[in-house]
């Protein structure tokens, strides 16, 4: 096999690491939270970083008439195919393809990952902004727009008495490097490729 | 001209403060906070942790107090013996129980002496025991809620005091009578006392794994009154020691009638004989009557048992197994040192302390070097048991505990003061004065064999002018030496709960990491608990009502109550569904006859209302639990008798 092959092969392994470890992690701090509250959002799941952490920011999040945040999403469902898919498909390539398909995957995989990104976007703006109208306390931008309580995409915010910090976890890293592999393999395959036709 | 004065001013005014420290140190009196940063020692910024818990009773408050050390700082009263309003403990349904006895509901004790569970001889911090004085009870608190989880009452018994201390691997807790008593009890006249009233000394097992108490065995001994107690260790492991006055056996102005001998007893037990014995069958089964009340934590009930039967042990038919050893003038304490070698008597009514010897004993006992008998159980001579005597330390001593380094610290109620002598040497080595009658002392692991001989803790029954006056009544207290360098240093003066009688200490770490947060929703096992507002109800059984609610920030769910009728018995079990920690919940009613119940997150607690007269009365949470407590508030619609609103419930509508 070759060794471009066998990048593309721990290319398309790695983002199973997904399935193991923690995509991202929002974690809350306040001064009456002397341990944080936090929540790991995995490909398929949110869970406590402590126990009863999620019902307890829902509990806080009440008063501005935030959502509960569901039990589950469509996006469990949708996230975990489109990993195990590409990952098949880059086993395949790993094994059958050449260096050109290898890009192609990366380019795949870039465009999915953004679009997963996008919509963790949304699902944040969504529970950030859209507010029970009956929420007990209101409060309102500077400019006199109803203020919202998304939390960063990437980063540290104040939100009220809150300190949120949104950063991406272990399976992000499996992720991205799985992603950068699939270069490094189209790379590689592509200087040996030359190399051959040199020879 | 100014200037001149303000300099003038200036060096008077340092000179003053100069004269007053100088007089300050000569008169010993002053505590020297600015001399040698005495506050620094004790201080505790804000948001740290003090290095040790103490665990001071309440003496005739019944309860126990949390303390911090070297801070003072008071954390928690735990309810024990009395009823507390506050946490609804003795009012609530689910501890009611708690308090029974075979006389009926008692409210109220005097609580005395706290130990602390030990392995291998070293506390470890598991549980704190502590006895009941007046209707003779032994109570059990769990190192990890805080919370008084089990009390059993000791039958046969009267002013539980010489109690309750446990032995090196809590195999057992004892608990020793003071008064003496007819066994079992019945109508005779009082002047009768002598011969037949007896002293009970009660084993009670403590299961390794739960902590669950049972009565093992009762020894039946003479009428002298049981003073103190405490358990060998080490070598002496498998002995425990009372101390004894009344050997007089007086029944009346017992001052002065039970202070004519010259020496009374400490009674040594070699427990482990009579275990064996009533292993194989030894002992009398005694018909008798009395509680043993458990708390559950997974169902957060109590639940009374009545117990009929007794095993007792009459020393006589366990030869070696009871000796007595004459010690001066009334002993109270009895205290073994960390090695388990010597057995300190403190003769109330003696100006001496009076040391015995394990080794001496067994040896005295090996040759029958013995001065007689008290009713049949021998009499060790003073002389062949006594490792020495701490000359003249002061008046009226009380009790001893003991440093790590081979210290002994005694009070003296009468002279009021601590004085540290050296244990072998007995010579003298150091006094500080107490504000003011000094009753018991306290070492972190004091009655173990590892002390943490950083501080003690004197514990006055009397303070007088040492703080603010607050009327006739006025504060009990405890003090704090430091007691790690070769003199002690008075550091600091707090005021304690009722009457701080004894005290039990450890380092912090090892209960802090084990303390619970919050009580596991899933694992309520209430029979009447709601684990969700879906599970909220009202059902109606003839008079008797009962609503499950519950309670989460910041609303009780169901809030609006209709259907319930004058001369209802209304119970409120209320389950707060909060998984956070230091989120309880309150709630009380108007005019129910009873405390508020205050609900950890994960609890189910009920209380009972008897609605007296039609209209819509509220109800709220107590405890300040969130930006809207005062919003968490419900009606109940009160009907007449004969009325026939239907039952009706709800939470955020209106009920149509």
């Amino acid at each position: 096999m070759k060794k471009s092959n066998i990048i593309m092969l721990l290319a398309a392994i790695l983002p199973l690491g997904l399935f193991l470890f923690p995509l991202w992690k929002i974690t809350l701090e306040a001064p009456q939270y002397p341990t944080p509250l936090g929540m790991y959002i995995y490909i398929n799941d949110f869970a406590d970083v402590n126990p009863h952490d999620i019902k307890n920011i829902n509990l806080m999040n009440h008063y501005v008439g935030m959502k509960y945040i569901p039990d589950a999403i469509p996006e469990f469902k949708i996230f975990p195919a489109g990993i195990i898919i590409t990952t098949i498909i880059g086993l395949i390539i790993a094994f059958k393809g050449n260096y050109k398909w290898f890009f192609y995957w990366f380019i795949l995989m870039v465009v999915l990952s953004s679009a997963g990104l996008y919509d963790f976007y949304l699902w944040e703006h969504d529970y950030g902004h859209n507010l029970d109208p009956k929420a007990i306390m209101k409060f309102t931008n500077p400019d006199g727009t109803v203020m919202g309580f998304q939390p960063p995409l990437f980063g540290s915010k104040d939100i009220l008495n809150f300190k949120a910090h949104s950063y991406p976890r272990l399976g992000a890293y499996f992720l991205g490097l799985g992603i950068a592999m699939g270069l490094v393999a189209y790379l590689v395959g592509k200087k040996n490729d030359k190399k051959t036709l040199t020879m | 001209m100014k200037n001149l004065l303000k300099s003038t001013l200036a060096i008077v005014a340092v000179l003053v403060a100069f004269t007053s420290c100088n007089n300050g140190a000569k008169s010993g009196k002053n505590s020297g906070a600015l001399a040698n940063n005495v506050a620094e020692k004790v201080y505790v910024a804000p948001g740290e942790h003090d290095e040790f818990y103490a665990f001071i009773s309440g003496g005739f408050s019944g309860q126990l107090s949390v303390y911090g050390l070297p801070s003072g700082r008071l954390f928690k009263v735990i309810p024990v013996f009395s009823q507390d309003a506050e946490k609804a403990y003795g009012y609530n349904e689910e501890t009611k129980p708690m308090l029974n006895t075979s006389h009926g509901f008692v409210p109220w004790d005097d609580a005395h002496h706290p130990d602390i569970s030990q392995t291998k001889g070293v506390i470890d911090g598991r549980w704190v025991f502590i006895n009941g004085n007046n209707t003779p009870r032994i109570a059990k608190i769990d190192l990890s809620t805080f919370e008084t989880t089990e009390i059993i009452e000791i039958p046969n018994s009267a002013g539980n005091h010489s109690s309750s201390f446990v032995t090196e691997n809590t195999e057992y807790v004892v608990a020793g009578t003071r008064f003496s008593v007819p066994i079992p009890q019945k109508d005779m006249p009082i002047n009768e006392y002598k011969g037949n009233f007896k002293g009970s000394l009660t084993f009670i097992s403590v299961d390794s794994e739960h902590g669950n108490m049972d009565i093992k065995f009762q020894l039946i001994m003479p009428g002298f009154d049981y003073d103190l107690s405490h358990p060998g260790r080490g070598k002496s492991h498998g002995w425990f020691f009372f101390s004894t006055y009344n050997t007089e056996e007086a029944s009346t102005l017992m001052e002065v009638n039970a202070s004519q001998n010259d020496k009374d007893f400490i009674a040594a037990v070699n427990w482990k004989k009579i275990e064996e014995y009533v292993n194989n069958g030894g002992g009398t089964m005694m018909t008798t009557n009395y509680a043993h009340n458990v708390y559950d934590e997974s169902t957060h009930m109590a639940t009374s048992t009545m117990k009929k039967e007794v095993l007792t042990v009459n020393p006589l038919d366990v030869p070696g197994a009871v000796y007595l050893m004459p010690t001066p003038k009334s002993p109270h304490g009895c205290d073994v040192d960390p090695t388990g070698e010597y057995i300190v008597g403190s003769g109330k009514l003696s100006a001496n302390l009076t040391v015995h010897s394990f080794t001496k004993m067994l040896a005295a006992i090996e040759n029958e070097s013995f001065a007689g008998d008290a009713y049949g159980i021998p009499i060790i001579e003073f002389e062949a048991s006594l490792a020495g005597v701490v000359e003249q330390p002061g008046l009226g001593p009380l009790h001893t505990e003991f440093d790590d380094k081979g210290n002994a610290y005694t009070t003296f109620f009468i002279s009021s003061e601590v004085v540290k002598w050296k244990v072998g040497t007995w010579e003298v080595l150091d006094r500080q004065p107490c504000y003011y009658s000094v009753g018991h002392l306290m070492i972190p692991g004091g009655n173990s064999q590892k002390p943490f001989g950083k501080y003690v803790v004197a514990m006055n029954k009397i303070t007088k002018d040492r703080y603010l006056p607050t009327g006739p009544e006025v504060t009990q207290s405890a003090q704090l030496y430091d007691i790690s360098g070769d003199k002690m240093e008075l550091l600091l003066d707090f005021p304690t709960i009722g009457e701080p009688h004894y005290a039990a200490g450890c380092p912090a770490d090892l209960i802090k990491p084990r303390s619970k947060k919050i009580f596991n929703l899933e694992d309520n096992k209430h029979p009447y608990a709601a684990k969700s507002e879906a599970d909220t109800k009202v059902v109606r059984d003839g008079k008797t009502v009962h609503i499950y609610m519950t309670t989460i920030r910041s609303h009780f769910a169901p809030d609006n109550i209709e259907g319930i009728k004058v001369g209802d018995k209304v119970y409120f079990h209320v389950t707060n569904l909060e998984q956070d920690y230091d989120v309880p919940h309150g709630i009380s009613m108007i005019g129910a006859n009873t405390s508020e119940l205050l609900i950890m997150p994960g609890q189910t607690e009920t209380f009972l209302w008897e609605p007296k007269q039609e209209g819509v009365w509220p109800f709220y949470c107590t405890d300040f639990c969130s930006a809207l407590h005062q919003e968490m508030q419900g009606y109940v619609r009160v009907s007449a008798a004969n009325a026939n609103t239907p039952l009706k419930w709800s939470l955020g509508e209106d009920i149509e």
